[in-house]
């Protein structure tokens, strides 16, 4: 009844030039839907596959450098050497990357920072080193000021030591003035989870100061500054490595997670397709029928 | 009595506290050397149990032997010699990198590249020591000029590390 008189009223209701409008979605809407969705699925498939082999050759890599991290934290613990917390000037420096879709990654690093600062109660005296554009971009909403050094143009290849050596010495050279220091970075835990942890940075000065420093022979202030700057190149090259493995899985993850979920979309849509088309054919049946019983 | 007999308690607590002390020192004297050497991309030894390790620094080539007294150094380009409990040498090149010896007698080297020196390759390293002497006679400012010094260096080290 109601497609006759669509059909004889044309220019009182000129937008509906299909025949079966009325809030369900015509059919070729439906189609153009699947379309995307399909789309959408093989792209999120083929980045969970490339995540996948970046992943792999990152956990490979990440063992040595674990051992290496382990290496170069060694001394600061044996040393007993503590981070005094009273003291003013924080440098933060966050490890995130330029690329995005790796699920909650950036985030957990910069809401940590956030979390810490808002614990000391100093946002004036916090500086922040932030390394990736991900990492920059969620902080200018709020601490844009306290943005002093940003690295882009990371993450797209694996990291090496001399993006590392490259951090380390924007930290060695920074006009701000730090009584200490704190490195921000995820810690791959596993392939579905990661900790967001952080590591204290230590100056010559406070290693002088510590308990143990005395045990240690003939060192002279040379020596010790240039073990402190090769040291502090390890922790971030190490922070780097378990970083990007961290991101590499949760990137996999998301990316599955994604695939899954474009593809239950897929099931709902092909049935609501199917159901809409049986629905035409049964309506173009009846008019032809009734059109055919009229004469 | 009961004096003499709780005087004489407190002597040989105190002789029994005296040995276990000695003793102590002894096993200390005995340490095993947990050593770790690894470099960004490779670890070599992981809390290994080695009997001495020759490195090369900047203030001086010495030998590492378990219970060595606890110092830092930083790397300089040369070969590290690790003698194995086995007694086999095993040589590796390094270019730079620090030494820490702890009071508990564990060593950790890190270095920024380090390779076993079978794996060097005589030819590209005469190449190599070639173009980075043009470079330190054509070089420019200060930093260039340190930086290709430091690549003289290098690689005149390597060539010593492949000769030996």
């Amino acid at each position: 009844m109601e497609a006759i008189l669509s059909r004889a009223t044309p220019m009182l209701v000129p937008q509906c030039g299909q025949l079966q409008s009325r809030g369900m979605a015509t059919l070729k809407e439906i189609r153009i839907r699947l379309k995307s969705v399909t789309n959408i699925q093989k792209i999120t498939k083929s980045m969970k596959m490339v995540s996948a082999a970046k992943y792999a050759r990152a956990e490979r890599e990440l063992k040595p450098a674990r051992s290496y991290g382990m290496g170069a934290k060694a001394f600061y613990e044996k040393v007993e050497v503590a981070q005094d917390e009273t003291k003013p000037n924080h440098l933060m420096v966050a490890m995130s990357s330029d690329r995005g879709l790796c699920g909650g990654i950036h985030s957990a690093v910069i809401k940590y920072i956030k979390a810490k600062m808002e614990e000391e109660g100093s946002s004036d005296d916090t500086r922040i080193i932030v390394v990736g554009d991900k990492g920059k971009a969620i902080l200018q909403r709020t601490l844009s000021k306290n943005i002093i050094h940003s690295f882009s143009d990371y993450g797209k290849r694996p990291p090496i030591f001399a993006d590392a050596a490259l951090v380390a010495n924007t930290i060695l050279d920074t006009d701000f003035k730090y009584d200490r220091a704190t490195l921000v970075f995820n810690t791959f835990k596993s392939v579905i989870s990661y900790n967001t942890t952080e590591l204290p940075l230590f100056s010559p000065s406070a290693i002088e100061g510590s308990t143990k420093f005395n045990l240690y022979d003939s060192l002279d202030e040379d020596v010790l500054r240039c073990y402190n700057e090769f040291s502090l190149a390890s922790l971030v090259m190490f922070a780097m490595k378990e970083g990007a493995c961290s991101e590499q899985s949760s990137r996999m993850t998301a990316m599955d997670a994604a695939s899954k979920n474009a593809g239950e979309m897929i099931d709902k849509l092909t049935l609501t397709f199917n159901r809409t088309r049986q629905a035409v054919i049964t309506r173009e049946l009846i008019e032809i029928i009734s059109g055919a019983a009229a004469l | 009595m009961a004096a003499a007999v709780l005087r004489q308690a407190a002597r040989t607590s105190l002789r029994l506290q005296q040995c276990s002390r000695l003793i102590a020192a002894s096993h200390r004297n005995y340490a095993d050397m947990a050593f770790t050497f690894a470099s960004p991309y490779d670890v070599y030894y992981k809390d290994a149990k080695v009997k001495q390790i020759d490195v090369p620094t900047f203030s001086g080539n010495f030998g590492i032997l378990p219970d060595h007294v606890p110092t830092l150094a930083v790397l300089k380009p040369g070969v590290i010699n690790v003698t194995e409990e086995d007694g086999s040498n095993k040589k590796y090149f390094v270019s730079s990198g620090s030494v820490t010896i702890n009071d508990d007698s564990s060593v950790q080297i890190l270095a920024e590249e380090a390779h076993p020196v079978d794996r060097l390759d005589a030819a590209s390293i005469r190449d190599g020591m070639s173009k980075a002497q043009q470079q330190a006679s054509s070089a420019a400012s200060e930093t260039a000029k340190a930086e290709a010094q430091i690549a003289v260096e290098c690689y005149e080290a390597l060539q010593k590390a492949v000769d030996a």
